[in-house]
This record gives structure tokens, C-alpha cells and sequence, in this order.
């Protein structure tokens, strides 16, 4: 059995004036890594308001660990632990404070569930006295991840948990995310990082409410249609401007150190093109796209889409 | 980018009782530059860059930003900077138009330059259907562009964006970059920090701070060329590995 199914779940505001997630179906199986992407906007808060049980859906079934999100939902909030986008602990409680009411509401107490918390709490330790509100983003963020393990839950929701974290602590954070896997712990995350989406066993990319593909990371990568390119030269601005006014692109975008590049031309045309141009050491290759060329690519689309039937 | 320093700090230090939260960094930024300010969390980096802004008095060493002193001219400095602080810091319940007006209004705007500004804004960042909506109904990408436009909705010499990129997916961040190089291309300095690391690879230099202090100030390629790899991440990563202080 899945540990998480949604079936053609819709949900709107504003007496249906908005249309959040649009006859949205997945499942996520026990002790399986999924991860959530898509633009601000997209959706993803509100799947995992409705799935924690904070919102009821319009149309459309949920189950998490058997039952049912509007019918049980008492007992699936004993069975998951949600880490919601924005900082929810009690700011004027210390850490101590925090993760003791965090466990006696759920019936427990710290020290019968330290081990699976221990790793990140050592951390947190020499600040058990401090108020929650004085925390660092990255200590809140641990904090907020321990007070939503403390009562050893089934399934993980981690709304965008890792969101103004260094790059050290967020590879230790995914980490500890493989950890509980191991032990059988269902999570769903969405995030904005895109390294973090190819840590994922199965990604969803969504986008205006709806789920439009799911696979692993890999499978995602080889599902991109045509041949992506990388170029650099000593200036960037200037290849970027003039690429972007090439009438054979297709979309051309910044990617660290380099320019990523598609094209509706020949790559004879794109040569010759860059050629007339006169750069003294251009650097052009083919590279395999990542999981972050996916996602701009279907973005680009939809905003092409858009452009079109305004123009209609 | 020109010769014309705007920010010079020299042993810039700013100590909470026995903590040292920036301790004595040294470093000019150019007119037109785009300065990255990377770290690991809890390094210092807000600190600095509210010290920068005037918002908070130094304990000892020298600043001046934009030709001012910051223990003795911080108004003077505010007059002439942006800042886009880590939290969003438009007004959620006054509309697109309200929020480049109020802005306008205090940074001494007369109400033709605010109209035209208020047309030019929201063309820009294409929220022209979207400008008499409430600012919090917008996605939080829209939010942090609308935030930097008006951040030099008064065309300052040096603007100061502490993560304005945070939690903005691929596409927008593009889309906000796309913003920084047309306002560095106007002569505007942009001070910035950030996460995604992608993104320092998008300045003209880079600094990262450990513990405290400024270590490694060089270009992007400089910074590889230097620690002989092959990505930022990888320099961030020796930096950040080595640094003493956990992030609290």
C-alpha cells in the first residue's frame, strides 16, 4: 500500500475564483523520497495543507497511511510530521521549550524518541536556552525539523525546508533526510534548489495546479526533447544579449559559469551565427541537461503559451 | 564597472559583548560593480551589510559608502542606497501603485516623478493588469521583483540585496538577475548575498566570509583559478568546512 495517494484532488479560493491544484493525482510509496517542484505559486503549499489535514479539498480523495485526510483526520495527525514553508514554533519559547511542548502534545516525551533527533539536537544543544525568534535561519530550521520528528512520525511533509540555508548545511540536511529514510519514514519535500531535486527518488514538476509529469530524476533528464548547449567567452553580457537576439533561439539563459542554449535552427546556422561575431575564445559544447534545464524549459513554454493567447 | 570606489571598508568590526560578529574586514567595491556577499549562515554577513547601510554602529575600524562616513553620516548614507532586506519589506495590504508611491514619497520623489515611475515600474516587471491588486495576492518571485525595483526607485548610487533571491524558483531568479544587470548597466552598484551559489558566478567579484572575516576576495574564475577547482560550491565548501563558529 501507498503511504501517500492522492485521486484527482482539486482545490479552490475565493469561492472557485482561484483554482490552486487542478484534479492533481499521485502516490508516494512507503519509504520513498518525493520531491515537489515548481514555481511560487504553482500549488505545492496548498497539497501539503490539504494532505496535513489544514485545509478539506473541493472534489477529489486523499489517503495518508490508509486514511482518509477529511474523514480521519485525528489520526493522521498523530502519524505525520509537517514542516511547514513559514517558521511556526512558538517564538517565545526557547528551543527546550518548544520541543517539549511539541512532545507532550503528541502524547510523548523527548527522551523516548532522542535517537531518532539526536544527530541534529546535538547541534542545537548549546542554544537550549535561547528563544526561538533569536535562532539563525539555519538552527530554526533544525529546530523546526526535530519538533516535527519528536513523535516518530510515518510521513514527513517538508515545505520547502530548506529555503535561506547555507550549502554545507543543507548537503547535511539531506543527509539526515537519507537516514530516515532508511529507517521507512515516507517524505515529501518541495524546494527551489534544484541539486536538491536529483536527491529525490521520484520528482513532480507542477505548475498552475497541476501535476504534469512525475519521474525519477534520471528519467526526467532523458525526457528532455533536443540538444542543449553551453557556451562562454570572457564576456558574458554581450554573448547573452546577442544570443538573445539571434532569430534561431530558442531560449538562452544564464547556468553559472556558462550560457545554456536551444535552438529552432540548424546547428550549422548557430555556428555560422557566432562566428559573424568575432569571439576570440568561445567555448561551445553539448552538455546532458540537468533537472534546473528541465524546469526552465517547461517554464518558458507556458509563458510562451501565455504570451500567444494574449495576443489572440 | 569604473575605477570610483563607493564602498571602502578598513578593519570594519562589529563585536556583540564577547562575540565578534564581523571582525576587521578590509575591502573596496567599484561604482557599476557587482559585489557578491557569500557565506555560510550566521558568518556575518547581515550584520556587515547593516553596518554598511547605517543601520548599525560599528565598534571600531572605518566605512565610508557612497562618500560618507557611517559612524557619523548614516542618514546621509540611507539617502543615497537602497536596501532590500531578507525579509520582504513591501506593505502586503497597500496595491503595487500604493507601495511605489509610498516608497517614492519618502525617498522625496515629486508626485510627476512617482507617476512616471509608477508607469514605468509596473511595465517593467509586466504587472501592468496587476497594479492595482494587493501586494500579498502576488507569487513570492513577483514580490522580490517588485521589492528590488523599488529598492532604487530613486536611482541610488549602490543598492544592498541581503538574499533577495531566497525560496524564487529557477525561472525567476533568472528573471530578478535580468533586473541587476540592467541596473549595474545603469551605473548602479549592487551589493548582494546569497545561497545559490550559480548565482555568485553572476558577479563581477566575490567575496565569502568565515567566522567573521572577509578570507577570499577575488572574480569567480579568480576563486577557482585560486583553490584549483572546478566550481564555486567546491571553494565554498573548503571555506565553509574550515569555519570555527556554528551558525547560531
Amino acid at each position: 500500500m501507498s503511504a501517500i495517494t492522492l485521486d484527482h484532488i482539486t482545490k479552490t479560493y475565493n469561492k472557485g475564483a482561484v483554482l490552486a491544484v487542478d484534479d492533481v493525482s499521485f502516490s508516494v510509496e512507503k519509504g520513498e523520497i518525493f520531491g515537489m517542484i515548481g514555481p511560487d505559486g504553482a500549488g505545492k503549499s496548498t497539497i501539503f495543507r490539504l494532505l496535513t489535514t489544514l485545509l478539506l479539498p473541493d472534489k477529489g480523495t486523499a489517503n495518508i497511511g490508509g486514511y482518509d485526510v477529511v474523514k480521519d483526520f485525528k489520526a493522521i495527525r498523530g502519524i505525520l510530521g509537517y514542516m511547514p514553508g513559514k517558521f511556526s514554533l512558538y517564538q517565545d519559547l526557547t528551543v527546550e521549550e518548544n520541543l517539549e511542548f511539541f512532545a507532550t502534545v503528541f502524547d510523548t516525551t523527548i527522551e523516548q524518541n532522542y535517537e531518532l533527533i539526536k544527530d541534529i539536537y546535538v547541534q542545537l544543544e548549546p542554544f537550549k536556552d535561547r528563544r526561538a525568534g533569536k535562532l539563525s535561519g539555519g538552527m530554526k530550521q533544525k529546530l523546526a525539523l526535530c519538533c516535527a520528528l519528536i513523535h516518530k512520525p510515518e510521513i514527513l511533509f517538508l515545505d520547502e525546508p530548506t529555503t535561506g540555508v547555507d550549502v554545507v548545511s543543507r548537503k547535511e540536511f539531506w543527509d539526515m533526510l537519507k537516514r530516515y529514510k532508511k529507517q521507512g519514514i515516507t517524505i515529501l519535500v518541495s524546494t527551489s534548489y534544484m541539486d536538491e531535486a536529483t536527491l529525490c527518488d521520484r520528482i513532480g514538476l507542477i505548475l498552475g495546479g497541476k501535476m504534469l509529469s512525475i519521474a525519477s530524476p534520471e528519467d526526467t533528464i532523458k525526457a528532455y526533447p533536443q540538444k542543449l548547449y553551453a557556451l562562454k567567452s570572457s564576456s558574458m553580457y554581450r554573448l547573452l544579449t546577442d544570443l538573445r537576439g539571434f532569430e534561431g533561439t530558442a531560449n538562452c539563459y544564464t547556468f553559472g559559469e556558462y550560457l545554456h542554449l536551444y535552438i529552432k535552427c540548424s546547428e550549422e546556422e548557430l555556428k555560422k551565427f557566432i562566428g559573424d561575431k568575432g569571439y576570440s575564445d568561445l567555448e561551445l559544447k553539448v552538455i546532458t541537461p540537468t533537472v534546473e534545464d528541465c524546469f526552465i524549459r517547461l517554464l518558458k513554454e507556458r509563458d510562451e503559451r501565455r504570451s500567444s493567447d494574449q495576443n489572440k | 564597472m569604473s575605477d570610483e570606489v563607493v564602498i571602502k571598508t578598513n578593519k570594519l568590526t562589529k563585536r556583540f559583548g564577547d562575540f565578534v560578529a564581523v571582525d576587521a574586514i578590509t575591502f573596496d567595491v567599484h561604482k557599476g560593480e557587482i559585489f557578491g556577499f557569500l557565506g555560510a549562515n550566521g558568518a556575518g554577513k547581515t550584520t556587515a551589510m547593516r553596518m554598511l547601510c547605517g543601520l548599525s554602529i560599528p565598534t571600531s575600524g572605518e566605512a565610508k559608502v557612497a562618500g560618507f562616513d557611517v559612524f557619523s553620516q548614516p542618514e546621509e548614507i540611507k539617502k543615497n542606497i537602497g536596501y532590500m532586506s531578507q525579509k520582504f519589506s513591501l506593505y502586503e495590504d497597500l496595491t503595487v501603485l500604493e507601495n511605489i508611491e509610498f516608497y517614492g514619497g519618502i525617498y522625496g520623489l515629486s508626485n510627476k516623478e512617482i507617476k512616471d515611475k509608477s508607469g514605468e515600474l509596473t511595465e517593467k516587471l509586466g504587472l501592468k493588469h496587476e497594479a492595482k491588486q494587493l501586494v500579498k495576492s502576488l507569487p513570492l518571485g513577483w514580490k522580490q521583483k517588485l521589492s528590488f525595483l523599488v529598492a532604487i526607485v530613486h536611482q541610488p548610487k549602490i543598492v544592498f540585496l541581503d538574499e533577495p533571491t531566497g525560496g524564487v524558483d529557477p525561472y525567476m531568479r533568472r528573471e530578478f538577475w535580468d533586473l541587476i544587470y540592467d541596473a549595474a548597466d545603469k551605473g548602479i552598484t549592487i551589493f548582494v548575498t546569497t545561497h545559490y551559489l550559480d548565482e555568485a558566478e553572476y558577479c563581477n567579484r566575490v567575496t565569502i566570509m568565515v567566522d567573521g572575516k572577509v578570507d577570499a576576495l577575488d572574480s569567480p574564475k579568480g576563486l577557482r583559478e585560486k583553490f584549483g577547482v572546478a566550481t564555486i560550491d567546491e571553494v565554498f565548501y573548503k571555506l565553509a568546512r574550515e569555519a570555527k563558529r556554528s551558525a547560531d
